[in-house]
């Protein structure tokens, strides 16, 4: 407020001592010149009586009171012009520094009407990834928008599949923009770039143009006809299980688990179900999105997308359960399948990194899941006693004791069984499966930023899967940097190279790019093959 | 006259004419010889009936629609459901084998025929009723296949000219392992059992319990499993037909003869439990507000008492919680002030931006404050039955919703009634009995009358209240709604008549 009352206080204090105030009401007669007269002394006698401080604070209410209208005006002005001058400041610091030119400056002027907007900080640490400036630049000249459309259309010429295809936009001041649809990635392009969103999803598509919804007559006429069978994996699910870190917060260790459940779950969708166009994508902060894009994936309806997420759905049940995995023996192909892929990981990355059972009351967690009661007894005893033995010793210990006879009932199939459920229990993709029942369920669009984390939602190449490293995944001012350090290599280049080339985005757009050839050939395969179909139903008629 | 007679045609007859060819040509299947007993219902009835045939026919089809229903709703198993539904089926709905030799062959055939076209007719109208409908058909489809003899059974499947593709030798000899495994160990030799091989997606039910061996998107399912693939493909051509035929209602070509059968067949479809109003839930002198919650939750079912605790304890609740947790709220009366007070002062960890923005349009969204208009004019969804809470969406890694006489396991679910104040060691031992026969809402009810023993007993004895108003609990809310009269009989100052008569009306 100092900034915003001073001047306030400058031009009313110089109104009683001007002169022409004093000569005005002169011009239009006797009574309010008198009027004003006496205003005057009465101010006068006030200076007179009263402290210099506190003659100004008088003079500020008086403002209040007569100006109301203007004081907020003012004081606003102030905030700018102080504003400006600090962004100055803050410019000139930073670019002598290690960030070049233009890039820097752009975090600095969005990041200060950012704090008074949102007092809860979102968690971002510097740079907010959300400014308009930043996210403009990275949907300009960044975003694949072409392999989006291509991706959705399924073909280079614009059709409904992309069309009537659902966009839901989240604003930057969080309203959500639901039912938006474009005939072309151009318009879609144009749009983002008017509204700004923080984040878009993408959802079904629909009978109808997705905008023309209330002009139908009957609003069941409106309806969704398709879309990608879509994998939601977080992290979050699993917190009874990870002790290295909880809640949004991710490491290397506990991306593991991801990294098991995209094995297990896109080996089951290829061999078992005969899918083969599926994308991962990173979803920006800690978990993995699958796309099923098979035409016949697409079309699914709900009652069959229930029976592919029940058919990959092994933990069942929620804190109060007890034990969550419940599968039939001799168990099914998938189940074994999935075991053997996974026994490898619950040894490094169970047992050995995340350390389950440290402690007694996590290890009475792991005895609750074991049959035998005198061997649990016996287990009890011994580490009890060893406080702070590995779980990899533990885990050993179990068949170490069964083997030396401590109880006399043991039943081995039993104890086998159990430990079997037990790795399944600690490894199995925990699938948040809502995602994937529903037809009309919206998800984000591959390649969107992370409102949060500021990291580009990336495809994971399955092939690479093991080398995939979610903390390295570029963030959006990381590639807004790397376009202006790029600089074209020496000799001869006349070809125009776009943005995200002189990025590390490169590989995963030519990923993606890779995937959505694959899906477009089968879809033209597809195509023609329906066509002669047709042609030959026809004529038999 | 005589033009006039030529141009006049049946309605009923009109879409089964060729209007090319011979205009007065009769239906070319006006009388149908039923060969099998079972019916898939593709060729609608043309022949005349009488208005009370088909008022009565209609009738005695959704008896035993209705009571079929009822079975599930009790969570019978299979085999209870037959011998339960045996007699009425033979009283309501006969239908003999082709074997049997009896001479009302083709008019019982025939009864069933049109009684189910009838009742088409009448639950195509909304989403929820062709639901229903679609559903309790399925059931009775697989009743009666279940039922039927093998021969026969065997002959209409061969009817069907469904194109299932048998497995070859070689083939069901290199997957054996695979499909003993499918099978959970059966059959001991792969030679036992025959197996054809669909499109995976024409046997989502047994995908979805991993009951068939799946290879490339084929799944290869054993002969024995042939009543879930005929099941399935009964249902989606009924759902298929019950779409057209609900898109056909509106150009219905009809008088004000069988509108009104058709309107008051459908209305008397309803389940006991499925339309819990909050008109008949209001408790005169009851203090129904957010902060008065912790001590009404005493008489909450174990479900809400687990959701409030859960709640106490996280302060936080998951989504479908809150749903469930919200719709009974509201169901005992607590009104959208309250509740939006109620669930911000209980997330008491967040920030009032973030409870603005992520959880109170939800809470609104459930009395029917927002959201589109059907949801506005519905006020809202009505709360859970125990059915729905049974059957939908069971909780999840860290969720607390459901039943927990269902979804805990034995040893949590002692632990939760101990801390909750059943102690009895006979009544804990009743529960784990009703939980392994699946008899959810038999614990539950054991467990009430174990809390509400006294009350019970003195208002049997007084009379005061009815063996109507002790039946079996079917509602959480109607639990809550029983535990507090009874709790407060004493208290409650408008006792005995005004409050009987309130209780009455729910039957």
């Amino acid at each position: 407020m100092p900034h915003s009352v001073s001047p306030e206080n400058m031009a009313t204090h110089e109104q009683p001592q001007d002169d022409m105030v004093a000569e005005a009401p002169a011009e239009n007669g006797e009574t309010q010149a008198s009027e004003n007269t006496f205003v005057a002394d009465a101010e006068a006698e006030v200076e007179n009586t009263q402290g210099d401080e506190t003659m100004d604070h008088d003079m500020t209410m008086e403002d209040v009171g007569v100006q109301g209208d203007i004081v907020p005006e003012v004081a606003l002005k102030v905030e700018i012009k102080s504003e400006v001058r600090l962004e100055d400041l803050f410019a000139d610091v930073e670019s002598d520094e290690e960030f070049p030119s233009s890039n820097a400056l752009n975090i600095k002027t969005s990041s200060s009407p950012e704090a008074p907007s949102s007092p809860v900080p979102t968690g971002g640490s510097g740079s907010k990834p959300s400014d308009s400036d930043v996210m403009r630049s990275f949907y300009q000249r960044l975003f694949p928008w072409r392999h989006l459309f291509q991706w959705l259309n399924h073909s280079p010429t614009p059709s409904t599949d992309f069309g009537h295809r659902e966009f839901a936009f989240t604003l930057q001041n969080d309203a959500y923009l639901r039912y938006q649809s474009f005939p072309t990635s151009d318009l879609l392009r144009k749009d983002v770039l008017r509204l700004m969103p923080s984040r878009f999803e993408i959802g079904p598509v629909y009978t109808t143009n997705p905008r023309d919804r209330k002009t139908l007559r009957k609003s069941s006429a409106f309806k969704p006809l398709a879309k990608e069978i879509c994998f939601d994996i977080d992290l979050t699910d699993y917190d009874d299980i990870r002790t290295c870190c909880d809640r949004a917060n991710i490491c290397n260790k506990c991306w593991q688990f991801i990294t098991m459940a995209i094995k297990v779950i896109d080996v089951a969708l290829r061999d078992d179900f005969g899918f083969k166009h599926i994308l991962w994508v990173y979803s920006g902060r800690r978990g993995a999105h699958a796309w099923v894009c098979d035409k016949k994936a697409r079309h699914l309806d709900d009652q069959k997308r229930r029976a592919i997420a029940g058919y990959l759905e092994v933990i069942k049940g929620g804190a109060q359960s007890g034990k969550r995995v419940n599968v039939k023996r001799p168990l099914h192909t998938h189940v074994a399948r999935s075991l053997e892929v996974l026994k490898s990981h619950f040894q490094t990355d169970i047992l050995h990194d995340q350390d389950p059972w440290e402690t007694d009351e996590k290890f009475d967690r792991l005895l609750q899941l074991l049959p035998d009661k005198t061997l649990n007894e016996a287990l009890r005893k011994k580490w009890s006693s060893a406080p702070g033995r590995a779980s990899t010793s533990k885990w050993a210990d179990i068949d170490a004791l069964a083997k030396s006879g401590v109880s006399k009932t043991l039943d081995a199939k039993a104890l086998l069984e159990a430990k079997q459920d037990i790795v399944l229990e600690y490894t199995y993709p925990r699938l948040d499966i809502e995602v994937s029942k529903h037809l009309n369920h919206l998800l984000k669009s591959p390649f969107v930023v992370h409102p949060g984390t500021g990291r580009v939602c990336v495809p994971i190449n399955t092939k690479d899967l093991n080398s995939f490293d979610p903390l390295e995944v570029p963030t959006v001012t990381d590639l807004l940097g790397e376009i202006d350090e790029w600089t074209a290599p020496e000799g001869e280049e006349v070809k125009a190279i776009q943005d995200w080339e002189k990025t590390s985005l490169k590989p995963y757009v030519e990923y993606f790019r890779s995937f959505v050839v694959g899906l477009m050939k089968d879809e033209k395969d597809v195509k023609v093959k329906r066509e002669r179909e047709e042609n030959g139903d026809a004529m038999e008629f | 006259m005589i033009r006039q007679e030529f141009s006049r045609i049946d309605p009923k007859r009109r879409a089964a004419l060729n209007h090319r060819g011979k205009q007065f040509e009769k239906p070319a299947y006006q009388n149908v010889e039923y060969k099998h007993r079972l019916n898939f219902y593709i060729t609608p009835p043309t022949a005349d009936i009488t208005l009370e045939q088909f008022e009565q026919w209609a009738i005695d089809r959704l008896r035993v629609l209705a009571e079929l229903e009822a079975c599930s709703f009790r969570n019978k198993t299979p085999a209870e459901t037959a011998a339960h539904m045996k007699p009425i089926i033979d009283k309501y709905l006969p239908l003999s084998s082709s074997t049997s030799g009896s001479t009302a062959l083709q008019t019982e055939r025939q009864k069933d025929h049109y009684s189910h076209f009838i009742l088409r007719l009448a639950f195509a109208s909304t989403e929820d009723l062709r639901r229903r409908f679609s559903r309790v058909e399925s059931m009775l489809f697989r009743l009666r296949f279940q039922a039927d003899d093998l021969r026969e059974r065997q002959a209409f499947v061969e009817g069907l000219s469904l194109d299932w593709e048998t497995v070859s030798d070689d083939e069901r000899r290199e997957y054996a392992e695979d499909l003993r495994a499918a099978g959970g160990g059966y059959p001991k030799r792969i030679e036992e059992e025959s197996y054809f091989k669909v499109d995976w997606d024409r046997v989502p039910e047994l995908v979805e319990s991993r009951r068939v061996f799946l290879k490339a998107g084929k799944a290869y399912v054993p002969g024995r499993e042939q009543l879930s693939m005929v099941v399935a493909e009964f249902t989606s051509k009924l759902d298929k037909a019950l779409e057209l035929t609900s898109r056909a209602l509106p150009r219905l070509d009809e008088d004000d003869r069988l509108t009104p059968i058709l309107t008051h067949l459908s209305q008397n479809f309803t389940t006991p439990d499925a339309n819990y109003s909050s008109s008949n839930t209001a408790l005169p002198g009851a203090d129904i507000s957010a902060r008065n919650v912790d001590a009404l939750s005493a008489s909450f079912p174990l479900c809400m008492q687990n959701l409030h605790r859960s709640l106490r304890r996280d302060s936080h609740l998951k989504h479908y919680g809150r749903l469930q947790y919200s719709l009974f709220l509201k169901g005992i009366g607590l009104n959208l002030e309250e509740c939006l007070v109620f669930w911000r002062s209980s997330f008491n960890k967040i920030t009032d931006d973030v409870f603005n923005k992520e959880y109170r349009y939800n809470v609104r969204h459930v009395y029917g404050d927002v959201g589109g208009d059907s949801n506005r004019r519905g006020n809202g969804y009505s709360p859970f039955s125990c059915q729905k809470i049974l059957t939908e969406h069971p909780p999840g890694p860290g969720e607390a919703h459901g039943c927990p006489y269902r979804h805990f396991s034995v040893r949590n679910l002692t632990a939760l009634l101990q801390n909750v104040g059943v102690k009895d060691q006979e009544v804990l031992r009743g529960v784990k009995e009703d939980k392994e026969k699946q008899k959810f809402h038999l614990a539950c009810n054991r467990v009430f009358e174990y809390a509400h023993k006294q009350e019970i007993k003195k208002v049997r004895d007084d009379g005061t209240w009815g063996a109507a108003q002790l039946e079996t609990i079917v509602h959480p809310n109607e639990y809550f709604k029983r535990s507090y009269l009874l709790k407060n009989m004493g208290k409650n100052p408008i006792d005995g008549e005004g409050k009987s008569g309130d209780v009455k009306m729910e039957d």
